[in-house]
């Protein structure tokens, strides 16, 4: 199966990057992705960006945007454009298909998000002249690594069960940016609406805690997340009804 | 193979309370080009769906390759080919890149892929234009792709729903008769859905006719066209009114005469000499311009069955 997982991977990811004919007009499209995230915020951000791993932060937008996208366009764009019922009558298997979509729509969200990365650390670099190499520390290179690949998994699985049940790639765009807003912006506006002792009393106890332990229990509670969306994902994405849908 | 591509008993399907395909049984003999003729929504689509396994029947059975449909649909798919009703293919990659990508679902090594690849481009005439976007493509230089990807990994049994509705007369003639010659080519069988009936007629060795999901006969085109109408002759010229008309028909060769304002057309029994026809007719003082005999058409055939049936 795993060769079938990469040729569909391989189809989606080269349908996306060479849609405009050739790669470097793909990557022109892209052009305004790596001016935000590889050049105008790691101006803004300047050294803290190595200094700080929280400063990486931003990145985490490259996937949740990409992947998100990407996995809408290879579900239901493929039911939109008519050619997911040539697929299906192929020899290959359901969990192939699915798990090629998956796949692709991470490779391509974590890929750049690692590209935006290798790009900020360049501009950085080259901003600040005075300061030597400047490189990402040991635990930033973690956060771009595991939450990255985790991160990105989130947005493809969950993106798979919503575009799976949306009759558009609009509609599972939509659907999709709805709940990744929702995701990102509901804890900050919990935070806004606390009362200011009860917020300085989260803030205290979130300094306190024990970050690697956290950490690892956040990469723990990420793949658990992302392993029970992609089981979801499974159980809808069947032939018989892919067809009848 | 057996010899026997495709076997159905009572091959049924719902869709709640509509009965789209209702207890067809047929065989499809191997490396014959099969037609399976209705009009629109009469259950083509719905019964080529239920042969690739990709439905499950709400009763009978379907015996594919030697496989059964229900517990062995993917061993079907494994060695079948299709191109459904919409073509299928990537058009936001090029024709190389569409037939790469399904080289490489049906496992061809690269030397295999690229020598196949090349053997179909260029067999349709597409090769100077592989590396061009398919969605910039006609649709006529699309369904010779889409087919090109159905035979790419050289199938025992390729479905083809309607390969050429929506094509203009020429493009549709020149996809038949790729179509004809690969099929013959590859020996494949080729299990062909059309509501065309010339190009039943021109491409299969056997036709079936469905209708509101019935099977309404099964034979080879010129069988169908003896099982609906016997023989026909035109005649045209001056002096066929009426008492001619009726003295026609009490003929023992004459089945039923119709007259259209001076030309007359008889259906004609199974084995009647025709020569004594004329004769009456001349003895009769009718000045005849032209005689023509011949056989129903399919068309006719297929009116003819499908009205029966209503």
């Amino acid at each position: 199966m795993t060769s079938d997982v990469v040729t569909i991977a391989w189809k989606d990811l080269r349908e996306v990057l060479l849609q405009s004919g050739t790669l470097r007009k793909s990557l022109r499209g892209l052009l305004f992705s790596f001016l935000i995230f590889g050049v105008f915020l790691p101006l803004q951000i300047g050294p803290d960006l190595v200094r700080e791993p929280a400063a990486i932060l931003p990145f985490a937008w490259v996937p949740l945007l990409l992947a998100s996208g990407m996995v809408a366009d290879g579900i239901a764009g493929e039911r939109e454009r008519h050619t997911l019922e040539t697929l299906l009558a192929s020899r290959l298997s359901d969990r192939a298909i699915l798990f090629g979509k998956v796949v692709a729509a991470i490779a391509y969200g974590w890929g750049f998000m690692l590209v935006s990365a290798a790009v900020g650390l360049v501009t950085v670099n080259l901003a600040n002249t005075g300061h030597g190499i400047l490189l990402y520390s040991p635990v930033a290179l973690v956060l771009l690594g595991v939450f990255g690949v985790l991160g990105a998994g989130l947005v493809a699985t969950g993106g798979a069960l919503v575009a799976l049940r949306a009759p558009t790639v609009r509609q599972a765009a939509q659907n999709m940016n709805l709940a990744i807003f929702a995701v990102i912006l509901v804890p900050v506006l919990v935070l806004q609406v606390l009362p200011e002792d009860v917020r300085r009393q989260v803030f205290t106890t979130l300094s306190g805690l024990d970050w690697p332990t956290i950490g690892a229990g956040a990469a723990v509670f990420f793949a658990l997340v992302d392993l029970l969306l992609l089981g979801a994902a499974m159980a809808r994405f069947q032939r018989a009804r892919l067809i009848l849908d | 193979m057996t010899d026997c591509a495709i076997r159905t008993e009572g091959l049924t399907r719902d869709f709640g309370s509509l009965r789209a395909v209702d207890g067809i049984s047929l065989e499809v003999p191997a490396g014959a080009i099969f037609g399976f003729l209705g009009p629109n929504g009469s259950g083509k689509t719905t019964t080529i769906r239920l042969l690739l396994g990709l439905l499950e029947p709400t009763h009978g059975t379907a015996t594919v390759l030697g496989h059964d449909a229900r517990t062995d649909a993917a061993a079907i798919r494994q060695h079948c080919g299709a191109l459904l009703e919409h073509s299928g293919l990537y058009e936001r990659m090029t024709a190389q890149d569409n037939l790469e990508f399904y080289a490489r679902v049906w496992h061809l090594d690269p030397s295999q892929r690229r020598e196949r690849v090349h053997e179909l481009l260029s067999g349709l005439a597409l090769w100077d234009r592989r590396n061009e976007l398919v969605g910039a493509w006609s649709r006529g230089m699309k369904q010779k792709l889409a087919v090109a990807r159905a035979l790419l990994h050289r199938p025992d049994l390729v479905f083809l729903d309607e390969p050429t509705a929506g094509l203009d007369p020429i493009a549709a003639a020149a996809l038949r008769e790729d179509l004809t010659a690969l099929a013959r080519r590859e020996g494949v069988t080729v299990f062909l859905t059309t509501h065309n009936l010339g190009e039943a007629e021109k491409l299969c060795d056997q036709v079936a006719v469905i209708r509101s999901g019935h099977l309404l006969a099964v034979g080879r085109p010129d069988e169908l066209r003896g099982q609906a109408r016997r023989d026909r002759m035109e005649i045209t010229g001056r002096g066929l009114d009426a008492r001619v008309t009726a003295l026609l028909s009490a003929q023992p060769a004459v089945e039923s005469a119709e007259n259209d304002g001076g030309r007359l057309t008889l259906r004609l029994r199974d084995g009647q000499d025709t020569a004594p026809l004329v004769t009456l007719l001349v003895h009769e003082g009718v000045e005849i311009d032209e005689v023509r005999k011949g056989g129903a058409d399919l068309e006719e055939a297929f009116m003819a069955l499908v009205g029966t049936d209503q």
